[in-house]
């Protein structure tokens, strides 16, 4: 028999406005087996856990249930509480009467039913309630890295600088992401490669960190502490232990058609190539689309060039299986296509360009060696419209309902780089609003208005036409309630950002929840930003939400610190609420392995005795390392011999009881 | 402040419209695409913030509910979906509802008709008048 405690928390005003708490605690009183039941104003401080601490001693309950907030929130912490007491953490219940009662009730009166029933359910279900005890499990030491830009460049040196080992796969064929696309960066206006490169080489050169560039991840298998990751290498065609990375196979290459993809295709590469100069591994790749070798076996000259004999187009792909404690998503992030805006003649008019676009033309190594010259002509352009907020901030169909948090400081910067190279350039910024939040950043766009003379316009543009080789931008200058005409040699727009499109695949390989703009969600949008809901999986950079290089790093390094704090235990505790199934009753029909998401469901012939002799039976098995006590398979099962231990059949069937009665 | 009959009428421009001008970010695409922003005293993205705020009696004395072409542009362009051109209709409708002139059969059209007319405000104009 059961003595149970009920404490009904007023966090302050938040329960008690809405509850009448004591009237709660009296109605626990009345319940079978409750010897206890208190309120206190705010159980999860000091001394409400002590009054609970005290309560379990004195009347030597068995078992506790706290009205109070989500068990998302305090569970944690009261269930360490009555451990303190002696009593098995499972042996305590929480009860939502906030979130799920005085948050969304206003009346006090059907806040208080409501908090007597939600308590009767809780009372009913902890009647029923057995001590659990929860497994270990061993952490694999090593970290995954998933993406090479800043944000996972960053993350792997902090974990591999507390001497753990990380493995970083990249798409592309070398680390440095989007940022080595980029000229300067604000608010400082340092080059970007000055400040990434060394961190490429630093990556590369630390003895902790692998590199797997051109690979991608196939799959993901297992839980925190012990996944299991396959990857795939692509094939490059290039060895890369022999390849000294001369380039002189980039450059003999007849095949120079290819858009190159680090311009943004602004210019073309051949169909063996390097990324960039300072790109890490400095290993060519060959394009296997392009290749005449690849396609019809004949050219190789490439090879014939190559004095290390590193060229070999035989290579196939690789796949690697690899053990990894903890995984870091850093999948980063792509400009939206503009193919549904036609009014702004992006594809139509070469002379409007995405901002990337527009980096790769200021930048020094980029397709225009830095002279900015229009793509039509090659003419340096006079007057330069920037357009904000496209594809931003919308909420039609074919807009971002976010906002991109960048364009409008990288914007101030264009337009203020282009009038230091070109003092007698006319520029125009259409903007909706100008958000500057950040440490110098309002004071950085405001040195573009009042140094630099930029016009910038509030209000939007409508439409964007050639006429007699000029970009002709229509938009509105709400401030003065006029429609202007801007002749313009180019265009800039200000393009929204998405998350990559592998992120979307890789959520659900890591059974990481995303949101409706597939942005990886965090498990606290506060208190734990850097963390998937799912353990054992971390955040880093972009593939979160849209943030700066500042951001970027910051978040990197707090992704890192958690990791850390993960690959530091040798052991971890487990969740003891998994499935088990009772063979007695299992008629081993696999229903429930077919709903298993995480493959924890295995089968066994077991024998058994039965009058006058024994029979081999089929019987399902879970492994409870693996399980994550979904409850999928309690459900699905036939047999009714499935169950979920915390949350049993017989728990739940108490609970519904209590509230219907 | 508007007096309780300009109350109703917003809300039946807006019942009509099927628009919600709160969801507008004030981003001026709407004025920025319109092709007969030069005839209207009023421009597109004014509706929807004049509406918004009860400011609906210089809209029904205006000219500009009759020089909009209902081309759609701006409901094709606005990126929150406020629809003025919607909007500009239905305080035309309010108006001429009013004066008891919401009655066109399509027989009347055809003399109404010159060469320069673009077809899709004839296609308009159909759609305004044979409710």
């Amino acid at each position: 028999m059961q003595k149970i405690g009920v404490f009904v928390c007023w966090c302050g005003s938040n329960i008690a406005a809405t509850v009448d708490v004591k009237a709660v605690a009296e109605a626990a009183k009345q319940q079978p087996n409750v010897v206890y039941a208190t309120d206190y104003q705010y159980m999860c401080s000091e001394s409400g856990q002590t009054l609970i601490i005290d309560a379990i001693k004195e009347y030597g309950l068995t078992g506790v249930v706290i009205c109070s907030c989500s068990p998302r929130m305090h569970e944690t912490t009261f269930r360490k509480a009555v451990q303190k007491a002696g009593l098995n953490p499972y042996m305590l219940e929480i009860a939502n009467i906030r979130e799920q009662c005085s948050w969304i009730h206003k009346d006090i009166k059907e806040g208080t039913e409501k908090a007597i029933i939600l308590m009767t359910a809780a009372v009913a279900k902890v009647q029923l309630n057995k001590p659990l005890i929860a497994g270990e499990s061993a952490v694999t030491k090593r970290c995954l890295v998933i993406g090479g830009g800043i944000a996972g460049i960053q993350t792997a040196l902090d974990v591999a600088d507390a001497g753990f080992e990380v493995d970083i796969v990249e798409k592309k064929p070398t680390i440095g992401g989007k940022m080595a696309q980029l000229d300067k960066t604000f608010p400082t206006l340092d080059c970007a490669a000055c400040i990434l490169t060394p961190k490429m080489v630093d990556a590369a050169a630390h003895d902790k960190i692998t590199l797997y560039t051109y690979s991608e991840v196939e799959a993901v298998k297992g839980f925190v502490g012990n996944f299991t990751v396959t990857i795939r290498k692509k094939a490059r065609y290039v060895k890369e232990n022999l390849c000294t990375g001369c380039g002189i196979c980039t450059e003999k290459c007849p095949m120079k058609k290819q858009p190159n993809e680090f311009n943004m295709g602004l210019d073309k590469r051949g169909a063996i190539y390097i990324p960039f100069a300072q790109a890490v591994p400095k290993v060519p790749v060959i394009d296997p689309d392009a290749c005449i070798k690849l396609k019809t076996g004949k050219c190789g000259i490439c090879s014939k060039f190559c004095q290390v004999q590193a060229i070999d187009y035989t290579q196939k792909d690789e796949l690697i299986e690899k053990k990894y404690g903890a995984i870091v998503v850093a999948t980063g992030f792509n400009l939206i296509k503009l193919d549904k805006f036609g009014e702004l003649s992006y594809g139509l008019c070469p002379d409007v360009v995405t901002s990337l676009e527009y980096e790769r033309l200021m930048n020094a190594a980029g397709p225009t060696k830095g002279h900015l010259l229009r793509p039509s002509d090659g003419k340096e352009p006079k007057t330069i419209v920037f357009v904000q907020c496209v594809g931003s901030r919308g909420n039609s169909c074919k807009e971002k309902s976010y906002c991109s948090k960048v364009c409008c400081m990288y914007t101030a910067k264009h337009a203020m780089l282009t009038k230091d190279h070109y003092p007698d350039t006319d520029i125009y910024v259409f903007y909706i609003d100008v958000r500057t939040p950040g440490k110098n950043f309002d004071e950085f766009y405001r040195r573009a208005v009042e140094q630099y003379g930029v016009n910038y316009i509030k209000g939007q543009v409508g439409k964007v036409y050639e006429e007699n080789g000029k970009v002709m931008v229509q938009g509105s200058d709400l401030l003065s309630n006029e429609q202007v005409l801007i002749p313009a040699d180019m265009v800039v727009l200000a393009t929204a950002i998405e998350p990559d499109e592998s992120a979307r695949k890789l959520g659900t390989m890591l059974t990481a929840s995303m949101d409706t703009n597939d942005f990886f969600t965090e498990a606290h949008a506060k208190l734990r930003p850097v963390e998937s809901p799912t353990a054992g999986i971390f955040l880093s950079g972009m593939a979160q939400g849209p943030k700066d290089i500042p951001e970027t790093v910051s978040q990197a390094g707090a992704a890192a610190a958690k990791v850390i704090g993960l690959l530091a235990k040798d052991k971890l505790l487990g969740n003891p609420c998994v499935a088990h199934s009772d063979e007695m009753l299992c008629n081993g029909c696999s229903t429930c392995a077919n709903v298993c998401p995480y493959g924890a469901i295995e089968y066994q012939n077991k024998e058994f005795r039965i009058p006058g002799g024994v029979e081999t039976r089929r019987i399902a098995v879970v492994n409870e390392a693996v399980c994550q006590g979904c409850g999928a398979c309690t459900v699905t099962c036939p047999s009714g011999a499935m169950d979920l231990k915390g949350f049993t059949n017989r728990q739940i069937m108490a609970e519904v009881d209590a509230i219907c009665k | 402040m508007s007096t309780v009959k300009e109350k109703n009428m917003i809300d039946e421009i807006l019942r009509m419209s099927g628009s919600d001008p709160k969801r507008c970010m004030k981003c001026g695409k709407c004025s920025a695409t319109c092709p007969a922003f030069a005839e209207m005293e009023y421009h597109p993205h004014q509706f929807a913030s004049m509406i918004d705020q009860g400011k609906i009696q210089p809209l029904l004395t205006s000219e500009a509910i009759y020089k909009c072409l209902s081309c759609f542009a701006c409901m094709e362009r606005c990126p929150r979906d406020v629809k003025p051109a919607k909007l500009i209709e239905a305080v035309r409708l309010c108006v001429i509802r009013e004066q008891s002139r919401n009655h066109m059969t399509p027989d009347d059209i055809p003399c109404l008709l010159d060469e320069d007319l673009p077809q899709q405000a004839i296609v308009s104009v159909f759609r305004k008048y044979s409710k």
